[in-house]
């Protein structure tokens, strides 16, 4: 009797310290606390420089670079990557968008450091193998980045940014990836239920 | 004080990098607070279960609006000085449901991707090589997209202006429709919940 209830105090004080060694994640904030957060940072790029934030359009500099790099009459002959690479007097590179996203890697790198979320993992349900899961990671981010240039931005530029701002395009926008993601959902559910 | 400072010249373009560096320090320090540096939780959106990435725009939003809105009524900040994207409707309405199957076939979007991918998820570091890709398949495709891409153009407008109101009567609907839309998602994950807890037993 004492014995088993000894062996289930240690199993407990065990436990508890490879949680301590191992640093066990911590939970996420308060959805709108984290919102509240979010929307200051917002309002601090409104008011310092008069424009919000972004994600997709750093993508477009980086893949036109690159391709200017490959091919540079091609690229330059093409207007949608000429506009990124500019007229030539400046690097296309040292561009607002590019500089925030790289401190949104680091800040994210940052946050999940503290709380102890930074771990090689893949997300996904237990329903789908981990080499599907990346193959439907690459379709979807392929298919996110070219509606992100048809509709001029993504889900920071138009719906978070343009949103704030009341842009009439940007409301249309956000209504209508949340109207494409509950339409698709049904189809991916295997990936994530 | 004359806001935006960097329209008003407080700084020059060197500076605005240093700028955009830290203000995507805090961006992304968010975005990973709020849990998005995870598929699955991002994902939960589209089957109802867990619908933080609603409450946590939407909050994003409103703070963001109502600050700019009072700072421009106190005359801090010059409303017409902050950048309103212009409105091409039609393409952006195709592009946005495209974007939406993109994000819950993938995961992410862009910036959460970010997020993802620097936290050590290889399934977030894969969606930031599709985009990549999807934005060079985009560019490749440009001169048959152009039409489309430049078509239905509306000008810089803003929801008040398209109605013929003002800008405090559309942040105060945006303000209750928020709060409805909150009430509402509490609503749905309990419910949701219950259901999944039934199925259980």
């Amino acid at each position: 009797m004492s014995t088993s209830s000894e062996a289930v105090e240690i199993e407990e004080l065990e436990e508890q310290i490879v949680a301590k060694v191992e640093h066990k994640a911590q939970p996420f904030w308060n959805p709108y606390l984290a919102g509240i957060g979010l929307g200051l940072v917002l309002l601090t790029a409104f008011v310092v420089m008069g424009r919000g934030l972004g994600a997709s359009g750093a993508f477009s500099s980086l893949v036109s670079v690159g391709m200017h790099a490959v091919a540079p009459e091609h690229t330059s002959a093409n207007g949608f990557f000429a506009e990124y690479l500019g007229d030539g007097t400046h690097n296309p590179l040292k561009d607002w968008l590019v500089f925030e996203v790289l401190g949104v890697v680091v800040g994210g790198f940052f946050s999940g450091i503290l709380a102890h979320r930074v771990k090689g993992s893949i997300e996904k349900g237990p329903r789908i193998s981990s080499g599907k899961r990346l193959l439907l990671a690459f379709l979807g981010g392929g298919i996110m980045g070219f509606g992100a240039k048809l509709a001029r931005g993504c889900t920071s530029g138009q719906a978070l940014t343009g949103g704030a701002v009341l842009g009439v395009g940007s409301w249309a926008f956000m209504l209508a990836v949340f109207a494409g993601g509950y339409a698709a959902a049904y189809f991916v559910r295997r990936q994530w239920t | 004080m004359n806001a935006p400072f960097f329209k008003f010249g407080y700084f020059g373009e060197e500076t605005s990098l240093i700028v955009a560096f830290i203000i995507g320090i805090g961006f992304g320090f968010f975005l990973e607070r709020a849990g998005f540096g995870s598929g699955r939780k991002l994902a939960a959106q589209f089957y109802f279960t867990d619908l933080t990435v609603f409450k946590v725009m939407f909050t994003a939003i409103v703070t963001a609006m109502v600050g700019l809105f009072w700072l421009s009524v106190f005359g801090i900040v010059d409303l017409s000085l902050v950048y309103v994207s212009p409105t091409y409707l039609v393409p952006q309405i195709v592009g946005g449901l495209i974007l939406g199957v993109g994000f819950v076939i993938g995961g992410y979007c862009p910036g959460t991707s970010c997020v993802a991918a620097s936290t050590g998820k290889y399934d977030g570091m894969m969606y930031l090589v599709g985009i990549i890709a999807g934005i060079v398949v985009f560019g490749e495709a440009f001169p048959l997209l152009k039409d489309f891409y430049s078509s239905t153009p509306m000008g810089k407008v803003t929801i008040p202006e398209l109605v013929g109101v003002s800008y405090g009567l559309i942040v105060f609907l945006v303000i209750l429709m928020a709060i409805g839309g909150f009430a509402g998602a509490e609503w749905v994950e309990k419910k949701f919940a219950a259901k999944a807890k039934g199925a259980l037993q």
